[in-house]
Order: C-alpha cells, then structure tokens, then sequence
C-alpha cells in the first residue's frame, strides 16, 4: 500500500480529460513504456502525473470533487495513453471499473463520503472478483463476508489482483454472508489499516507486463456500510461487464493505433526512398486502416450505446445490451491482434527486431493478452446461453 | 398440475436452488436462493415449454424470475390464464 502523498492536485474539469491524458502518455508514459515492460514494474510516474493532474478521479461526479467526465471522454484518453505505454492504460482502465461501480452503486453515506476522499487524495482502485476454485467464474463466489456488530470481515483467495501493491483500496467480491450461495454476491470496498495482502506468486508474463498482476491472499475488515448495497449481479450487468468492455476495447484500441500508425510511417519512409513507385505494403496499409476505422467506429458506436441505455436499469440489463457489451470484447481483442499481425507485415523485420524504431514486439505481447484477460470462449458460451433467449431486439 | 405445481416443478429441475424447492414461499428471493443467470434462463426455456408461451422482450428481466409470485404473474400475464 502506497503511503499519503503530498499536495497540490490540480482538480480536472470536464472536457479537458482527454487531452489532459493525452498530455500524460506523452511526456511520461510513453518515455518509461520500455523500462515499465522490461522490468515488469508498476508504471508509477505515470501514475504519478494523472494523479497531479487529478484524473484519477475524471469519473467522479463534481460536487464529489472529482472530474465529472464521461465514459466517452475518458475513452479517449486510454486511447491515447494506450498508444504510449498499455500497461499504464490497463491499470488506469481497471481503477476507473471500479469508480464507475462506487460512483453509480456506493449509495451509503460511507461511500458517498469515501468519493469525495478519492477525489482529494487520489486514491487508485484495484480489484479482487476472481478466486481460487471457482474457475474463472467471477460471477460466484467462495469466500463470504462475516457481519456482525456492524462491522464485516473477508479473507479471500484471489490469484490475481492487479497492482494491488500500489493501491489504495481493493474492491472485494464475496458472498453476502456465510449461509448465502456461491451466485449470492455482493462487493465491499477494502481499505487500510483494516486491509492486509499476503503475495502469492510473481507476475512475469508475455504482456502487459506492469499490470503486476500477481496472486494475493487478501484479508480485510472495516464497516459494514462499506459493503456496496445492491447484489453484485446487477452492478456487473449493468455497470461493471459494460464499463470494463468498453474501457479494455479502449486500450486496445491505442495499441492498434500505435501499430498502424507506426505502419504508416514505415511505408512513407519507403515511398520518400522511391519517389515515383508506391511501395509493396502500402496496399495493405490501406487495408489495414480500413479495419482500424472499424474499430475506431465500433468502439464509439459501443460508447453510444451505453449512453443511451444508461438512464434506464431495464436496458441496462437486457439481454440485448449485454450480449452487445461481450460481443465488442470479443471484436475488439480480436482485432487488436489482426491489426497488429498485419503491421507487422507491412514493416517486415523492422517490427520483428527489438532494437528498431518500427518494433511491433511489446504490442503484439500486450495485444496477446486482449483474449486471455476474461477468456473469449467464456464470454461467448455466456452469450451463447443468452442467445438461447434472446428476441433479436 | 395447477401453476403453482408446474412452476416448482420447473424449478426442482432446473433453478439448482441452495434449498428445496418446498421450502419457498411465493416471494422468496430466488437469486438469493442460489439461482444462478445460468440457472434462470433454464428455468425460462423449460416455462415456455411447460406453457407453451413465449416470454415477451419487456419480460426477459431479472425482475421476472426473482420468485414463484413473479414468475406466476409473469406466465399468467402471457398466456392470458
């Protein structure tokens, strides 16, 4: 756990938090990008610099003090930090899940007030919902809160809480209570001093390396109001499945950005070669950016449609909807592998080598993980049980 | 077998309840009785078999399946009875 950090923050206003991350990946992200993948480090002065500007409090509303920007508005920014360094984008991505879960569910006063604290101070979010012996299946639990006097208890065996380390709090999946099913799930905001985190292995994977994904056995107390009201069903269905969709298929949308634009660098460095002659790969960078616009567009249309669902919970949890929010998942993390598969064609050996400007090594590693992270087969066995179902509507 | 006797038939088989299902009352919470969303669309299919209906899109919510009371008041709404 990090310790309190000094002051001053500048508070972000809406509209400027694009550009103001935008701002971020360019001056510190993208220089440390290198140094945070080679040693699988927390990308901490990335954090650092949204922290000082404020954004890690862009979803919280303004009378929380926080920036009171849109989810769209912050899509942009995780495109434009995920060109510069995807881990530092996974893990601001990832905060921001579980904002968008305190923000839209965390009704009691204790919550509400905790808002206005992670606003001040800046607080970083991470998250625990998988846990050993369930299977991936985050939507049951084994481990169950212990109420009593007010007050809950939670010790939960999570193999993998993202840089839990540098957090501030964990929001905690759990069952309601010791008698309640594995299905009967809520979540409970975890904080120190009443927060302890046993590590569990290291994380040393192919990408998104400073995510420090490691396991954890994680134990936690803390007052019951700290327990966010409704069931943990309707927060994923109607806040955390489709936030995190959308925030993921951002990142990945930066890294594919980066490749292509890396692409069309390389086939203009060519053409200035050869005047005269197009060269080879240009075809398939037109190609190539007619995919990338699809997902430009996929991932704006997919913002569109969550904003118009938003005001009304009966959308929110419609099969229809749900079954969209997987299918861009499962579209973007797809395409963030073609795109960069084919840039890699476009730039021949220059992207196979690691020491070349046009390397496409570590997008390609990060892109890998797009399927893996909430696996594709089970998102589309969950849709296909819902398509069982479905009207078409 | 009246309604009510289907329904709980239809969740004996298919709602994987923590407890059986003659324990439930009208308005026990079935979510909160371990009824996965896996579970509750099983228990969907097998209704509109049962009762030969087809749920409505309006009705495809969590709030329909959440008891026997809801669920009665959904078949009965779409089958007319």
């Amino acid at each position: 756990m990090t310790a309190a950090r000094t002051e001053p923050r500048v508070m972000t206003t809406s509209g400027e938090v694009a550009a103001r991350m935008a701002a971020v990946a360019d001056a510190v992200a993208g220089p440390a990008a290198a140094d945070v993948d080679e040693r699988g480090r927390f990308p901490v002065e990335t954090i650092a610099a949204l922290r000082a500007e404020g954004l890690l409090a862009a979803l919280v509303p303004v009378e929380s003090g926080g920036g009171g920007a849109t989810l769209a508005e912050l899509s942009e920014g995780l495109v434009a930090l995920g060109r510069r360094c995807a881990s530092s984008a996974m893990v601001v991505a990832m905060h921001h899940i579980q904002v968008a879960c305190l923000v839209r569910h965390g009704h009691s006063p204790l919550l509400h007030d905790y808002l206005g604290e992670l606003s001040e101070h800046q607080y970083l979010l991470a998250s625990a919902t998988t846990e050993v012996g369930t299977g991936g299946d985050v939507r049951s639990s084994i481990c169950a809160l212990e109420v009593a006097d007010g007050h809950f208890r939670v010790e939960k065996q999570a193999p993998v809480i993202s840089y839990a380390d540098d957090a501030d709090a964990v929001l905690v999946t759990a069952r309601r209570a010791a008698d309640s099913p594995e299905s009967d799930q809520v979540i409970v905001l975890c904080r120190p001093p009443d927060l302890e985190l046993e590590q569990v292995g290291e994380w040393n994977a192919l990408g998104f390396r400073g995510t420090c994904s490691t396991g954890f056995v994680l134990r936690a107390s803390g007052d019951a109001d700290s327990v966010l009201g409704e069931p943990y069903a309707d927060i994923s269905t109607r806040t955390m499945l489709p936030v995190a969709h959308l925030l993921w298929s951002s990142v990945w949308l930066g890294i594919a950005t980066d490749a292509v634009d890396l692409a069309r660098r390389f086939v203009q460095s060519e053409a200035r070669r050869k005047p005269g002659t197009t060269p080879p790969a240009s075809l398939r960078l037109a190609q190539t950016t007619v995919v990338h616009q699809q997902f430009v567009d996929m991932v704006n249309s997919s913002l569109a449609r969550f904003a118009a669902a938003d005001a009304d919970p009966d959308r929110l949890s419609s099969i229809g909807f749900s079954v969209g929010m997987n299918a861009l998942k499962v579209s973007a993390s797809t395409l963030v592998v073609d795109i960069v598969r084919e840039c890699m064609l476009i730039c021949g050996l220059a992207s196979y080598r690691l020491d070349s400007p046009y390397s496409l090594g570590r997008h390609l590693r990060d892109a890998m993980g797009a399927a893996l992270m909430v696996n594709n087969d089970r998102i589309m066995a969950n849709n296909a049980q819902m398509l069982l179902v479905h009207r078409g509507e | 077998m009246t309604v009510d006797e289907t329904i709980r038939q239809v969740l004996t088989e298919h709602a994987r309840l923590a407890v059986p299902v003659e324990t439930l009352t009208d308005d026990t919470d079935l979510f909160g009785a371990g009824m996965t969303s896996h579970a509750s669309v099983n228990v969907m299919l097998a209704l509109e078999d049962a009762f030969d209906f087809e749920f409505s899109e309006k009705m495809l919510k969590k709030s329909t399946f959440e008891s026997i009371g809801a669920i009665r008041a959904g078949v009965t709404e779409m089958t007319g009875g």
